[in-house]
C-alpha cells in the first residue's frame, strides 16, 4: 500500500513563534544586550540629531509667533533716477482702509539731523543712530514695549522729547531715565522720555532715536513723509493686504514701495537646517551599519553553536521554514531591541536638552518611527543569511557531527 | 487482513559521496509492525546509524523506499516529510538533546510544538507524558538539576507525548552508566507492554538480546533477523486522527 501523501500543512502559531525567537536573547542576555546596544547607539543618535533640530526649530518658530507673524512693513524704495521714492502722507490712511488691516503706524526718518549725547561730541561720531519721528502708537505693532520711562504721548510728542532705542541708548551711554535726562539732536537739546525694549522683529527701532511728528516738523525740519508704515492685518488677510500694499501706499508709482514681512526672514533662520545635522545623521548611519554587522556575526554564531538545537528541532519534526523563521525573528528581535533603546535614548536626550533650553520636546514622527523601521530592517537583513544557513543545514549533519 | 507494516524499508542503499563513494548501506529490507521492540545492533561503522537516519526520514536513501504508516517518503514533498516527523516519529538519542534553559514540562510539550497543537494542551499532554516515564514530580525542575538517568527519561517522555507510530532510539543507554542503563531498558520494555512500537538501535548484543526482535547488521547488509516474535499482533491498526 502506497499512498502519494497531502499531509495537512500546519504553521507555528505567533505565540510559539514569539518565544522561539526570544529563546537566545533570554538565554543570552549580556549578548544579545551588547550587541543590540550598536544598533541602539546608532539609532539614538539619529532620534536625537533629527530631535534637537525639531526642538530648536519649534523653539524660534514659537518665539516668532508669539511677536506675531501678521506684521507687514512698507518701505520707500528707489526711484527711477535713483532718489529716495518717498511715500505720499496719505499712504497711513490709505493703507488702514484696506480690508484686513487692524493697526498702521509710522516711522519717517529725519534726514540731515543726528543724536549725540552732548555737543561737544564731534559730529563724525554718529554711533549710526537714525532719527526718526514715529506715531504715537508704535509699540504693540512693531511688538516691543518701553523698558524703563515712558512713550510719547500726544503732548510730548509736541515738544523736544526723544523715546530711545534699546541699541540707541546703549550706544549713547544711557542706562537710566532721570528727571532732566537729554541728549543732543539736530543742534538742539531732546529730553529722553523713556528707553525701549529690543524689537526682535524690527531691529531698526533699536538703533533710532524716535521723536514725534509734530516735534520732528518744528525743530529738525522734518519733511512729514512717513520712510516706514507698520502694519497688522488679520492673520487670515496677510497675503491679500500683502498683495495691495504697493499699489496702495503709492498708487503713482508702486514699483517704488518696498514691502516685507519680518517675520518670514526670521522663520527662513529657524528652517536653515544646520550644516552639522548632515554630519551626525552620517555617524548615525555608521553607527547602524557597524550595529548590523554585529547583529550578523552574532547570528552566524548563534547558528554554529545551536547546531543540535537546529537538528533536534528537525527530527521533532520542524521544517526548514521554521528554522528559517525562528532565527529571522531572532535576528528582528534583536534590532528591535535595539531600535526601542535607541528611540528611547535618543527621545530622552532630546526632551533633557530641550527642557534645559527651554523649548518643547519634538520628536519628528519620521524620526522615531524611522529608527524603528531602519533597526527591524537592519535585524532582517542581517539575519537573513545567517537563517538561511541554519535552515540550510541537514538533521543528520546537525545531530551526529562530532 | 493483511500484514501492514508501521515501517518498511524496502531494498534500500545508501551511498555517501567521496572517493570511493562510502556505502552505508548495501541493500537493507525490514518491515516493522505495530507494538514490535526490535534491537538492531551492530558494530560502529556496520550502517545501523544510517539505517536509523533513513528509517527516522532525517535523510533520503540513495536507492529503494522506506514507508512510514504506508506514506512512502520519496513522493512527499520536505515540508511533509517535518509533518510525518512531527506527528508520527518519535526519537530518543544517545546525548539527550534536552534545552537546558526551559523547565523538563516544556521540554516534553517540545515533542508537539510542531503538531500544530496549542500550548496548553502540549503541557497537558506532556504532564500524562511525564507521569508515564515515572518523572510527574519534576517538571517543573530544568533538566541540569537532573541526573543523567532522569535526563534520558525526560527525552523519551518527548518522544511519546505525540504518541507516534514509531519510536526510534539510538543508543539509549550509551551515557549512562550500567545500573541506570538498566533502568532505561526496562521503562523501555515497560513502554513497549503498553504498546509502543519501539526500535532500538545499539553496538551492545546483551542490549539487543532483551528486545522481542533481534536484527543484526554489518557491512550495510542485514545478517541475521530473529523475526517478529510468536504471537505478536503486527496489523497496523487504525491510526488516530492526528
Amino acid at each position: 500500500m502506497t499512498s502519494t501523501a497531502t499531509l495537512p500543512r500546519r504553521r507555528l502559531q505567533l505565540s510559539d513563534l514569539a518565544r522561539l525567537s526570544s529563546v537566545g536573547l533570554r538565554t543570552r542576555k549580556l549578548r544579545a544586550g551588547l550587541c543590540a546596544l550598536g544598533i541602539a547607539i546608532g539609532v539614538a543618535s539619529i532620534v536625537a540629531v533629527l530631535g534637537l533640530s525639531a526642538s530648536s526649530e519649534a523653539g524660534l518658530l514659537n518665539e516668532i509667533n508669539l511677536l506675531g507673524t501678521n506684521l507687514l512693513t512698507v518701505s520707500n524704495g528707489q526711484s527711477f533716477t535713483g532718489g529716495t521714492a518717498e511715500l505720499p502722507t496719505t499712504a497711513p490712511a490709505m493703507i488702514g482702509r484696506i480690508s484686513g488691516v487692524q493697526q498702521v503706524q509710522t516711522t519717517g526718518t529725519v534726514s540731515g539731523a543726528n543724536a549725540y549725547r552732548n555737543p561737544y561730541i564731534p559730529s563724525g561720531n554718529t554711533n549710526a543712530l537714525a532719527v526718526q519721528a514715529a506715531s504715537l502708537d508704535l509699540l504693540p505693532v512693531v511688538a516691543t514695549s518701553v523698558a524703563q520711562g515712558r512713550y510719547l504721548n500726544a503732548a510730548s510728542a509736541q515738544e523736544p522729547v526723544a523715546v530711545l532705542g534699546a541699541a540707541a541708548a546703549q550706544r549713547l551711554g544711557i542706562v537710566r531715565i532721570y528727571p532732566g535726562e537729554r541728549i543732543w539732536v539736530g543742534g538742539q537739546w531732546f529730553y529722553v522720555a523713556g528707553i525701549l525694549r529690543p524689537a526682535v522683529l524690527v531691529s531698526a527701532i533699536d538703533s533710532s532715536v524716535l521723536v514725534g511728528y509734530p516735534a520732528a516738523e518744528k525743530y529738525l525740519g522734518f519733511d512729514a513723509h512717513p520712510s516706514t508704515i507698520y502694519l497688522r492685518a488679520r492673520n487670515d488677510r496677510v497675503n491679500a493686504v500683502d498683495d495691495l500694499l504697493a499699489a496702495t501706499a503709492n498708487p503713482e508709482n508702486p514699483s517704488g514701495v518696498n514691502v516685507s514681512q519680518p517675520s518670514s526672514a526670521l522663520v527662513a533662520q529657524a528652517d536653515a537646517k544646520s550644516a552639522l545635522n548632515g554630519l551626525f545623521l552620517g555617524l548615525g548611519a555608521v553607527a547602524l551599519l557597524v550595529g548590523a554587522v554585529g547583529v550578523a556575526n552574532i547570528m552566524i554564531i548563534s547558528v554554529l553553536e545551536r547546531r543540535s538545537e537546529i537538528g533536534l528541532r528537525r527530527a521533532l519534526g520542524a521544517t526548514r521554514g521554521d528554522i528559517r523563521t525562528q532565527f529571522l525573528s531572532e535576528a528582528v528581535l534583536l534590532g528591535l531591541l535595539g531600535g526601542a533603546v535607541g528611540v528611547a535614548l535618543g527621545a530622552a536626550s532630546t526632551a533633557v536638552y530641550a527642557y534645559t533650553k527651554g523649548w518643547a520636546t519634538v520628536i519628528p514622527t519620521e524620526a522615531w518611527a524611522g529608527g524603528f523601521a531602519a533597526s527591524v530592517i537592519i535585524g532582517a537583513v542581517a539575519g537573513l543569511m545567517p537563517a538561511l544557513r541554519a535552515a540550510r543545514l541537514s538533521p543528520t549533519q546537525a545531530l551526529w557531527a562530532v | 487482513m493483511t500484514y501492514t507494516p508501521v515501517l518498511d524499508v524496502d531494498d534500500v542503499t545508501k551511498s555517501y559521496p567521496g572517493e570511493p563513494p562510502v556505502r552505508a548501506l548495501r541493500g537493507v529490507t525490514l518491515a516493522i509492525g505495530q507494538g514490535e521492540l526490535v534491537g538492531i545492533v551492530g558494530p560502529s561503522g556496520s550502517g545501523k546509524t544510517t539505517l536509523l537516519q533513513l528509517m527516522g526520514t532525517l535523510d533520503r536513501p540513495t536507492s529503494g523506499r522506506v514507508r512510514i504508516t504506508g506514506l512512502d517518503v520519496a513522493t512527499m514533498a520536505d515540508d511533509d516529510v517535518a509533518y510525518l516527523r512531527a506527528t508520527r516519529i518519535g526519537f530518543i538519542f544517545q546525548q539527550f538533546f534536552l534545552n537546558e534553559h526551559a523547565t523538563v514540562l516544556d521540554n516534553v510539550a517540545d515533542g508537539l510544538l510542531y503538531a500544530g497543537i496549542p500550548l496548553r494542551q502540549r503541557r497537558q499532554r506532556a504532564i500524562d507524558a511525564l507521569e508515564l516515564v515515572g518523572l510527574g514530580e519534576r517538571r517543573g525542575a530544568r533538566p541540569t538539576q537532573l541526573s543523567g538517568g532522569q535526563r534520558q527519561r525526560v527525552a523519551i517522555a518527548r518522544a511519546l507525548v505525540g504518541q507516534p507510530a514509531i519510536v526510534l532510539a539510538d543508543e539509549p543507554t550509551g551515557n549512562l552508566d550500567q545500573a541506570t542503563g538498566q533502568s532505561i531498558l526496562a521503562l523501555i520494555d515497560q513502554l513497549h507492554q503498553a504498546g509502543s512500537t519501539i526500535v532500538v538501535i545499539t553496538h551492545d548484543h546483551a542490549i539487543a538480546e532483551r528486545m522481542t526482535r533481534k536484527v543484526e547488521i554489518l557491512d550495510g547488509h542485514i545478517v541475521a533477523d530473529t523475526g517478529p516474535a510468536a504471537g505478536t499482533d503486527l496489523r497496523l491498526r487504525p491510526l488516530e486522527a492526528s
